[in-house]
């Protein structure tokens, strides 16, 4: 195990600077209101970089500089952005540990998942879109011999891409690569708990991209992050976050009947049938595996499976075996190579996740590992740890119900297909889910049953861009990753041409 | 638009799933919440809460002025908390959904220090409000 040093200390891979102001038209601009804000690690609770606070001013200034830019950025040749894009891409691989230091100062994730997933997969969000968009056709239909219905894929313009906090850059990347792709201009608001890392990205790229084309907006989201959702002059939001505020995003747009985007989190159903411990192999390893994949990055995922679904017929040893599994993951400072969770994002978070132990305890669940603030000393004395915790209880309650976004993992039994079925279903959202089984048939017929968008068969927590992402119910609208993506950020224009010199007789 | 110009009635009323107006307390402020409210109240004027789900800043409750959430028929209000010194109670509310999951438990508005937090009002102020809950009598 080896350690990244903290940036800006010696030997650190990199360092942010002191202070970030708003980027417009390829510009640092200082806000107009001159107020900045503090940006704490998690690692230790320590400011590092002050940010500024964005108003309805800079992001008037930043749509200035998008509207600028994007009817030159929409009109460039398809193979020439896909070139930018892939030059982005390039230039993060060049500099990939720079970028997961970055991130994991900021957010407090372990440096070994930025290393190997974030930022790769951010990476790879450039280079598919890229390639999506170099793939990307129009289509014709041919209404009769002498007309024919064109249909061409036109940017939209202007978007608005508001950033949730879980993962500064990758989710950057799911809203940016598709965007930029597709020939739109961007004013990006970033999460005011990660404001950082995304301008430490835009360091390395800046050269690579056209002045306007990506504007970003710092600050609060009532200050910064209302005016640019409820704005004229924005041709759709992509909001990444909760419930109230993705309705007020939804209330906003239809004030300008704007399209938007929303994926707002879920209460993922991991369900483990009794046949995955029919034998003790790589399989049953890998399930267990997926049981204790909810206390990956702090469980700060959207689609944390944080109700594990276990049959009755295998249910104490699978648990036993997970609870063991748990019990072996590796907390402590975040940039060392060797730590498996890291620090929550910000104090309140930790705060929110204590009081769901709290009320867990109250109705009755039992805590069979974890339960509490762990306490690690030294320098991380001041940041934000909690122990991963596995709970036993009943799907009514309210930590079976509610996103904790915490590593936090309720358990709870079932008989039968049907009753696995009626509990995965049994709550608001509909973001990801989890299927463990030997038998194709179950596997199937459990992933077609399960009201989600996402349904991870004999796997969990995997993101290739070209898989579709998105919520049923109460999780969201709209879908990212993918090609379809695309038609996410474009409009469709169809040109229906006569080529008939004959008049139709009507007049 | 002036904030007053959404302001919406809030009295208590009865939809489908929600609460008895005459039934128990469902929802408290504590003190130290209340002195943010009063804070907020000054700069902004009537305010109201919302209870959030899902992901990032959810499960929390969202400050707002008052309105700028429209509330209807999907929504339930749980009560209004009463503030020394804030002329009416803030409603509390809750969609209706939520509330299902959530009927069994007596919520407390509490707030601790914190970054971030959806538009919620209180955030540049580097506070967060916070729920706190025991199971209802």
């Amino acid at each position: 195990m080896s350690r990244y040093a903290a940036p800006g200390s010696d030997g650190a891979v990199m360092d942010y600077q002191s202070r970030y102001d708003h980027w417009i038209g390829g510009a640092y601009v200082a806000p107009a209101q001159g107020g900045y804000f503090e940006n704490p690690t998690p690692v230790t609770g320590a400011s590092f970089t002050e940010i500024a606070r964005g108003t309805a001013d800079d992001v008037e200034r930043a749509l200035d500089a998008a509207h600028a830019a994007a009817p030159a950025w929409g009109r460039t040749p398809a193979a020439d952005r896909a070139a930018v894009l892939n030059r982005i891409a390039q230039r993060m691989e060049d500099h990939l540990e720079e970028l997961a230091v970055a991130e994991t100062w900021e957010n407090g994730k372990p440096v070994r998942e930025a290393l190997a997933a974030d930022i790769p997969l951010a990476i790879d969000h450039f280079r598919y879109f890229a390639g999506a968009l170099r793939a990307q056709e129009g289509s014709l239909s041919e209404i009769d011999e002498d007309t024919v219905a064109y249909h061409f894929h036109e940017p939209l313009g202007v978007v608005a891409q508001i950033i949730p906090w879980n993962f500064p850059i990758l989710m950057a990347a799911w809203k940016l690569a598709p965007a930029l792709a597709a020939g739109n201009a961007v004013v990006l608001k970033p999460a005011e708990q990660t404001p950082a890392s995304i301008h430490f990205w835009m360091s390395l790229v800046a050269d690579l991209l056209p002045p306007g084309v990506v504007n970003i907006v710092n600050g609060f989201g009532v200050e910064a992050g209302k005016p640019l959702a409820a704005s004229p002059r924005v041709a759709k939001v992509a909001f990444t976050g909760e419930t109230t505020t993705g309705r007020l995003i939804m209330q906003y747009a239809s004030e300008n009947l704007r399209p938007v985007t929303l994926e707002l989190g879920g209460k993922s159903p991991n369900i483990f049938f009794e046949d995955v411990s029919s034998a003790d192999d790589d399989f049953l390893d890998k399930a267990l595996e997926g049981f204790t994949m909810f206390a990956l990055n702090q469980g700060e995922v959207c689609t944390c499976p944080s109700r594990a679904l276990i049959q009755h017929g295998h249910f104490r040893d699978f648990l036993d075996a997970g609870i063991a599994r748990t019990e072996k993951i590796v907390q402590g400072h975040p940039l060392d190579t060797g730590t498996m969770v890291g620090a929550q994002a910000s104090n309140d978070q930790l705060e929110k996740i204590l009081s769901y132990l709290d009320i867990g305890r109250k109705e009755g669940a039992r805590v069979l590992t974890g339960g509490a603030r762990a306490e690690l000393g030294g320098e991380l004395e001041g940041g934000y740890y909690v122990q991963p915790t596995v709970l036993e209880g009943d799907n009514k309650m309210r930590v079976f119900q509610e996103e904790i976004f915490g590593p936090v993992v309720a358990v709870t039994g079932f008989s039968d297909f049907e009753d696995a079925m009626r509990t995965a279903n049994d709550t608001l959202y509909g973001l990801g889910a989890g299927v463990w089984t030997r038998d194709g048939g179950t596997a199937y017929r459990a992933g077609r049953a399960i009201q989600a968008g996402r349904v991870w068969t004999n796997c969990y927590h995997a993101y290739p861009a070209h898989a579709a992402f998105g919520g049923y119910k109460q999780s969201g609208i709209g879908r990212e990753n993918h090609r379809m993506m695309l038609d996410h950020y474009q409009q469709t224009k169809n040109l229906l041409v006569s080529y008939s010199p004959k008049k139709l007789g009507f007049f | 638009m002036a904030s007053g110009e959404r302001t919406r009635e809030v009295a208590p009323r009865q939809t489908g799933e929600g609460p008895a107006p005459d039934g128990p307390e469902r929802v408290a402020v504590t003190g130290e919440a209340a002195d943010v409210i009063r804070r907020l109240t000054e700069q902004h004027g009537p305010l109201m809460f919302h209870q959030s789900g899902g992901c990032c800043d959810g499960s929390s409750p969202m400050c707002y002025e008052r309105g700028e959430l429209r509330t209807g028929d999907s929504d339930v209000l749980l009560g209004g908390l009463a503030v020394e010194g804030v002329a009416e109670p803030v409603p509390f509310w809750m969609s209706a959904g939520q509330y299902a999951y959530w009927s069994h438990t007596h919520l407390t508005v509490d707030v601790v220090p914190g970054r971030g937090s959806g538009f919620s009002l209180e955030a540049p102020e580097g506070v967060r409000f916070l729920i706190r809950s025991r199971l209802l009598e």
